[in-house]
């Protein structure tokens, strides 16, 4: 279908014998949407409410039921249950934007239509893709996707989640944990240091003699001294971070003997998160905006270099300096949202602006919290202003911080799914 | 009964590094006119000898204390939140907190329209810290500090705000904040009175209210985008 819709607009006005249905659904600018995380799910509700049925709006999303990759820790140390942070798609549905289960599998910018695994083929005026991300094939020696249920990578929250909790509840009395940590840049920066504080709530609790070893091929981490102050303070003795000095970027893996071997020390261990190297989602990939591992984006409106039609949100795009996160993809969307409205039926643009903050739990009302504001340049998002919790705090305020991210959660999962 | 010695260290601490910066403090107060301001106060407060809570709390030890810390006194959600996110009662605080008691607790209940004049509060509030213990340990500004304005001018309150820029606007707050009104955990910022709104971002702007991320997001908003914030936060229905 390559017909140009200017045109056939035009041609429709004047032909009395087209069909009203066809005249509509022509009519109407499409936008189609590809993930239902953070970045997907906000952009096609604010385009689908904001547009009030002026644009056609479908969102492609393969699971029923999106699972919050944040918040997705604290159900490993016992402080939600999985249905907390499941959410159906409904709320969008009944909100106007056409959700359709299906994977994206392949993109074709000229005829501008995008192929679902089922078969159809869907025209686009905009595409928005917001997948999140994939593993670096090989990124951790010894470990593909093969092995993810050996040692889950939980880092894509739904049954990889409910499979570490499993581990970690079947962990053998003064068993060791190990984390295989990511190198930058990868999804939620403070996450794989909440998840080794809710672990080590979750083993103070019932295995009390049990280790932690995180191998980490970075020199320093997100809220580093915060987690520190917090594993000292909590769980004093029980982790063990090997950062990059002390050869924690060297690492391999035996899945099928369950031994991690970090700079030449083999270890046995009895359950091994291995959280991979991380890429834009495959999507992105196949629809030619990459540029190595992620997509670039203008600032402004999010939209790709390699294709002004199609945006790409969240952990998949490369915008400068906001870190990879669910409010990040959230804030993104809003504005790739007011930009592709006003491409498409000429309401006001108004400028970028960006947000985030990140919440992380260290244990038992004991909450911090980091954040920045953001702007466009012509370069990147560019760091505006920021701030983070200090060590040292009250438990008031670390109380009042964790009640606040709670507060939060409610707020970006309305803010997303209706 | 409050921990007093080992907050006054803290407290002053905090003193030294976070307030007074650039305020001219010049004038001195007078403990006598700050009594008769009181008079205004005595319906719902009592300080001194034998103060008990009535329908505000007792007064007593007030600097240096965090807000809303008595546990046997019942106070607003506005207040227990803004003592729990570490608001403290000094002269500064206490300053901006009795010209527009809405500035630092948008939901106070204490039904109190403000002290216009700075020497009015500087005079009660010299009055009021000779009912706080250990006068040596608090730095003598404190009693008789001067406030600058903390009232936002009539010009940014009348100023009219463009709802449609509201809209894309508070995207940027409907992230934690309820769209509905609800409350869990984040205040409701729906339905209020414009003025109320625009008076409390104001003071996160100027960190005069210390939440850390309102701060920021509040730090980089112009006049009329906090205007068209608060006209379109007062029309949602829901």
């Amino acid at each position: 279908m390559t017909l140009n819709r200017r045109r056939f607009l035009g041609a429709a006005a004047a032909a009395a014998s087209l069909s009203a249905p066809m005249v509509r659904a022509m009519s109407k600018p499409r936008v189609v949407v590809v993930g239902g995380g953070a970045g997907g799910a906000t952009a096609a509700r604010y385009i689908a409410k904001d547009s009030k049925g002026a644009i056609d709006v479908t969102l492609i999303e393969p699971t029923r039921k999106y699972y919050t990759c944040f918040f997705s820790n604290l159900y490993l140390g016992g402080f939600k249950q999985m249905e907390d942070i499941g959410h159906s798609y409904g709320g969008l549905a009944a909100g106007g934007v056409n959700v359709v289960h299906d994977w994206a599998i392949g993109v074709d910018r000229d005829a501008k239509t995008v192929s679902l695994a089922g078969g159809a083929a869907l025209s686009y005026d905009k595409l928005i893709l917001s997948p999140g991300i994939d593993f670096v094939d090989g990124a951790v020696a010894g470990w593909d996707v093969t092995s993810q249920n050996a040692m889950p990578h939980a880092y894509k929250a739904g049954s990889q989640s409910e499979l570490l909790k499993a581990q970690l509840q079947a962990m053998p009395e003064g068993g060791v944990f190990a984390m295989v940590a990511p190198p930058n840049p990868y999804r939620c920066p403070p996450g794989p240091y909440e998840r080794v504080s809710m672990v080590a709530h979750f083993l103070k609790q019932n295995n009390p003699t049990a280790k932690i070893i995180v191998a980490d091929p970075k020199p320093k981490f997100s809220k580093m001294g915060l987690f520190q102050e917090g594993w000292a303070n909590h769980y004093e003795g029980m982790v063990d971070w090997i950062g990059e000095e002390f050869g924690g970027g060297n690492v391999s893996v035996d899945p099928a003997a369950m031994t991690v071997t970090i700079d030449g020390e083999e270890t046995k261990v009895d359950v091994c998160n291995v959280i991979p190297a991380m890429k834009a989602g495959r999507i992105a990939e196949l629809a030619g905006v990459t540029d190595g591992n992620w997509a670039p984006v203008n600032a402004a409106d999010m939209s790709a270099k390699a294709d002004g039609d199609i945006h790409v949100l969240g952990d998949a795009s490369q915008q400068g300096d906001m870190p990879k996160s669910g409010f990040s993809a959230n804030s993104q969307a809003k504005v790739c949202a007011n930009a592709v409205r006003g491409a498409l039926t000429g309401s006001k643009v108004f400028p970028a602006k960006f947000s985030n903050t990140c919440w992380s739990l260290i244990a038992p009302n004991d909450g911090v919290k980091v954040g920045a504001t953001y702007e466009a340049t012509p370069e990147k998002i560019a760091k505006i202003d920021g701030f983070i919790s200090k060590t040292g705090e009250s438990a008031d305020v670390r109380k009042a911080t964790y009640i606040e991210s709670e507060g939060w959660y409610t707020g970006i999962t309305t803010d997303m799914m209706g | 009964m409050q921990g007093w010695g080992k907050l006054l260290g803290a407290a002053a601490a905090v003193w030294m590094t976070t307030t007074l910066s650039g305020a001219a403090y010049a004038q001195n107060a007078d403990v006598k006119s700050g009594a008769e301001v009181f008079t205004k106060c005595k319906g719902c407060h009592q300080v001194g000898n034998g103060a008990q809570h009535r329908i505000g709390p007792h007064l007593n030890g007030l600097f240096g204390r965090q807000a809303a810390s008595y546990d046997d006194f019942s106070y607003s959600k506005s207040f227990r939140r803004a003592g729990a996110g570490g608001l403290e009662w000094h002269a500064d605080t206490l300053d901006a907190f009795l010209e527009n008691p809405r500035s630092l607790a948008s939901r106070t209940r204490m039904s109190f329209r403000g002290l216009k004049k700075a020497q009015d509060r500087a005079n009660l509030i010299a009055y009021l810290r000779q009912f706080s213990d250990d006068p040596a340990d608090i730095p003598e500004a404190d009693p008789t500090a001067q406030g600058s304005d903390h009232n936002v001018a009539q010009a940014i309150l009348t100023l009219k705000g463009d709802p449609e820029y509201g809209q894309y606007l508070s995207g940027e707050c409907t992230t934690c904040h309820l769209a509905d009104g609800t409350d869990n955990g984040i205040p409701s910022i729906v339905l209020w009175p414009q003025d109320d709104f625009v008076v409390a971002m104001h003071a996160y702007k100027s960190k005069k209210r210390i939440h850390p991320v309102m701060q920021m997001i509040a730090g980089r908003l112009g006049d009329e985008e906090i205007a068209g914030l608060a006209a379109y936060f007062a029309t949602l229905e829901e």
